[in-house]
């Protein structure tokens, strides 16, 4: 098996790529001869010594591939060994690994065979028998081929959860230079039809009509690979989000890979740059940031790696802070270093008992070192700290002192 | 109930749910303060529900109110391991319910460091519970009577072997299994749930034929080059390890990482030794039907895009045609027989058609959604018309067919046809007569009504009037496309 799994590794999949936490058609159950569940909640099944989780079943159909993309380790020029699985192996392992709860589900992909037509079918029929044979009500997303005709991804949402498409780069000159085969426009027109697909099976729910992928299309982009810099990659995802209703993106660091192309880096990125990226996407999504405003809190387009974009945000623009928890509206408590969502929820029912002290605010929050400078509390009041010229070196992760043998 | 006494409450060990949710209504109901209260557990947890309070307590209970987020805050503490749970649980509700000075909203103050100890305390039992829907591997033990059935053992941190079961039942409804934990375990037969007393590893199958095929998986989806250790800890806490057939195989990935990074990077980018398989990269490209017959089998064989049949009826007629039909949906005759325009709209259709001077025979005749909509209520079928969605859907497909069959003039008969020809849902009556299909390589074409909407007009009058518009329609169609 590994000779197929072996390869998804370095597809630059990431495992995070997970089952969205609120699905519109939430909670679905199998009937008593079906199998399966999806709840809507973390479903992670274990943990790789790379931190990330493995959560589905994510192979290729085939590892075999007619397109000549040089970050991809199953590109046609590429020496790898090839594999193939029929569609009942997949159907089989998928029921199998499921019924032992290895697995929330499966996330099938391909490699181009034949053509992408003949390979979307096969993706589709695997999801189709899992449905309708095994009466597989768990989690299955696909990977959609942008270039298969039209019908067929109409037909993949019918069976899948989740379609999603890689944009892998994010401009159309990148993709040119680095994946021959694919095409921008195709890669767009696909994301399109999917996102109209899944906005109208949400308007029609009641109207017996089939649902669509109900939860939703998601993408992926490689960073690192090519030379785009942050505020472009996330000026792309902005762009995403809005015409496509896609979410979320994922962003996945380059890393090398065995038998690479030449036309690649060599060295990664810095892993922090993609996490950077989606700390920078989730300020864009769930905290009102704008992108040119996440953008400027770094230099040159690129976010800084040691602090997280929204304190970067913050230590420049201190004239905004400090912020009083116990008055402040929900827009301006969004913006403060280390308060989550979550917390200023709490924060804001809390307040309507009670005025919140510093101690209180520690107890709704990770921890108050972030907070601190940046708030006024009942009992709180940062003097000259918000403003000290080296708060950003206080408040920065300290760096790992090396060990001299 | 003395108000004024010391009480002293036991409750069963484990979660005690129903004794404690008892003793919260006498206690709440004779006002005693939680000061007064001692409360302690039984020494061996009974596992079967019996949850009792001495029948000294009397009947004194009657049912409390609470606000959702407490008697979901009350489910999940009671679950906990701490000793002191019950005594917390109450003086929150004490406090929110005393007579003098009540903190109505108390649980809201996510501050208070009653409600934040709490609040921890469920955190840590529903992230104990979600471990236990995770990291719980079933091992199947091949049984006399059921044949397959499936066995777990678990270690979770508090008791919510039955808080958990749910989850379980739900998602492995049609397998039989049994969860087995030193803190109870659940037996599921298809049908019924049962909970039965602690169990040892012992009681647990020692392996699974699987395991060496999720190991495998498992190693190969590790990445050598982002070794994480902490994060991966962080997640997946060492004392969980040792019930997961996965975990043994994280000494050697981290072993070999380094060396396999560093084989990756220092080794030559080599040449492809394969030949490049040049005629398949060209016939990428001419993928999809090459002609209306093979359009026409893609489409036999798709499932269909709605609730309803699965019998697509296609378009019929020459190729390259002067006037090329396309209707609505088909209908129930229409299904049955496997043909458009054969049913009572059809037969109307074709009346109008001779009326206005054109041979069906010379026309192309087809549906915008290849099949045919209904919902089943018994034996009857209850048509339905196909919403926006579905008609774009289907749109790919008249697209091509179109594309083959190169009509001189495209009739729209019906706000459907005119949607999918048009692209965007359309009212018929401003835009009725020649119109040009710009989404549709600009095909000139004309937009009419569908005859079914003369059949469904109520009076005699209109329909009789709406007919002589229609076949007029027919008529001017005939002149432009002739």
């Amino acid at each position: 098996m590994r000779a197929y799994t072996g390869r998804s590794a370095y597809l630059r999949t990431p495992q995070s790529m997970m089952p969205p936490a609120r699905q519109r058609r939430k909670n679905r159950q199998a009937g008593p001869k079906g199998l399966g569940s999806t709840d809507g909640n973390g479903i992670c099944r274990a943990y790789t010594p790379d931190g990330r989780c493995v959560s589905l079943l994510k192979i290729l159909l085939t590892n075999f591939c007619l397109y000549d993309c040089a970050y991809c380790i199953n590109r046609r020029s590429s020496n790898v060994e090839h594999a193939r699985f029929t569609v009942d192996d997949v159907v089989k392992l998928t029921i199998a690994f499921y019924k032992r709860n290895y697995i929330e589900g499966l996330f099938l992909s391909s490699g181009i065979i034949q053509t992408p037509d003949c390979t979307m079918e096969q993706l589709i029929l695997v999801a189709k028998k899992l449905r309708r044979d095994e009466g597989f009500a768990g989690y299955i997303h696909l990977k959609t081929i942008p270039e298969a005709s039209p019908w067929l991804i109409e037909q993949a949402g019918l069976w899948a959860d989740r379609l999603s498409i890689n944009l892998e780069l994010p401009t159309q000159d990148s993709l040119k230079a680095y994946a021959p085969e694919k095409d921008s426009v195709s890669i767009t027109n696909a994301m399109s039809q999917m996102g109209e697909r899944i906005a109208e099976s949400t308007e029609e729910i009641s109207r017996h009509a089939l649902k669509f992928a109900p939860a939703g299309q998601s993408t992926q982009v490689i960073v690192g690979a090519d030379a785009t810099n942050d505020a472009g990659m996330l000026a792309a995802s902005a762009g995403l989000y809005a015409s496509y209703g896609l979410s979320p993106v994922h962003y996945s660091a380059f890393s090398p890979i065995p038998d690479s192309s030449k036309a690649l880096p060599i060295k990664s990125p810095p892993l922090q740059r993609a996490n950077r990226l989606y700390q920078a996407d989730w300020l864009f999504r769930y905290y009102g940031f704008g992108v040119e405003e996440i953008a400027s809190g770094g230099e040159g387009g690129m976010l800084d790696l040691d602090i997280d974009p929204k304190l970067a945000w913050a230590l420049k623009n201190r004239d905004r802070f400090p912020v009083d928890v116990n008055t402040a509206d929900r827009e301006a408590l969004l913006r403060i270093p280390g308060l989550g969502v979550r917390a200023i929820d709490r924060i804001i029912i809390a307040r309507r008992h009670t005025s919140l002290r510093l101690e209180d605010v520690g107890c709704v929050c990770a921890g108050l070192k972030r907070v601190r400078p940046f708030i006024i509390t009942a009992d709180w009041r940062p003097t000259a700290e918000t403003d000290r010229a080296d708060l950003r070196q206080q408040l920065a992760p300290q760096p790992k002192q090396l060990s001299l043998f | 109930m003395d108000p004024t006494a010391h009480q002293y409450i036991e409750l069963n060990g484990g979660a005690d749910l129903q004794g404690f949710r008892q003793a919260l209504r006498i206690l709440t109901w004779s006002n005693i303060p939680h000061e007064q209260i001692t409360w302690s557990v039984s020494a061996a947890p009974d596992l079967f529900g019996g949850g009792q309070l001495p029948a000294a307590y009397g009947s004194a209970g009657r049912p409390i109110i609470l606000p959702r987020d407490v008697g979901d805050l009350i489910k999940l503490v009671v679950c906990h391991t701490e000793p002191q749970k019950y005594a917390l649980l109450y003086e929150l509700v004490w406090r929110m319910r005393r007579p003098h000075d009540p903190e109505l909203r108390l649980y809201e103050v996510a501050s208070d460091p009653l409600v934040h100890r709490l609040n921890m305390m469920a955190k840590s039992v529903r992230r104990d519970l979600h471990k236990m829907h995770v990291f719980l591997r079933f091992r199947e033990v091949n049984d006399l009577v059921v044949g397959e059935r499936f066995v777990a053992w678990f270690e979770p941190e508090h008791f919510i072997v039955e808080e958990t079961a749910q989850f379980f039942v739900d998602r492995f409804t049609s397998l039989d299994w049994t969860i087995l934990t030193p803190k109870g375990s659940l037996w599921w037969d298809r049908i019924e749930l049962a909970i039965g007393p602690p169990a040892q590893r012992s009681d647990a199958p020692e392996t699974d034929a699987f395991e060496i095929g999720w190991r495998t998986y498992y190693q190969s989806t590790f990445n050598p080059a982002r070794t994480n250790l902490n994060q991966m800890r962080q997640h997946m806490p060492k004392k969980y390890w040792r019930n997961l057939p996965e975990t043994q195989a994280i000494p050697g990935l981290v072993n070999a990482a380094a060396s396999r990074v560093d084989e990756m990077i220092e080794r030559e980018t080599m040449m492809p030794i394969r030949k490049m398989p040049a005629k398949a990269i060209a016939a990428l490209t001419e993928q999809g039907p090459a002609s209306l017959a093979e359009l026409n089998r893609i489409i036999s064989a798709s499932d269909p895009f709605l609730e309803g049949s699965n019998k697509a009826v296609l378009g019929e007629g020459p190729l390259h045609p002067a006037i090329a039909f396309v209707g609505e949906q088909p209908g129930d005759l229409e299904d049955l027989q496997v043909r458009p325009f054969v049913g009572p709209a059809g037969q109307l259709f074709d009346r109008a058609l001779e009326e206005a001077g054109i041979d069906r025979q010379k026309a192309y005749v087809t549906n915008a959604v290849k099949h045919v909509k209904f919902v089943q209520r018994g034996k009857r079928r209850i048509p339905q018309s196909p919403t926006a969605g579905e008609i774009e859907r289907y749109r790919w497909w008249l697209q091509k067919e179109l594309g083959f069959v190169q009509p001189k003039l495209v009739v729209a008969l019906g706000a459907s046809a005119a949607h999918a020809l048009g692209g965007k849902a359309v009212t018929i009556s401003p835009i009725r007569g020649q119109h040009r299909f710009d989404g549709f390589n600009h095909q000139p074409g004309y937009i009419t009504v569908h005859p079914s909407y003369l059949l469904r007009l109520p009076s005699e009058e209109d329909r009789d009037r709406e007919y002589k518009a229609f076949v007029q329609d027919l008529k001017r169609v005939r002149a432009l496309a002739l």
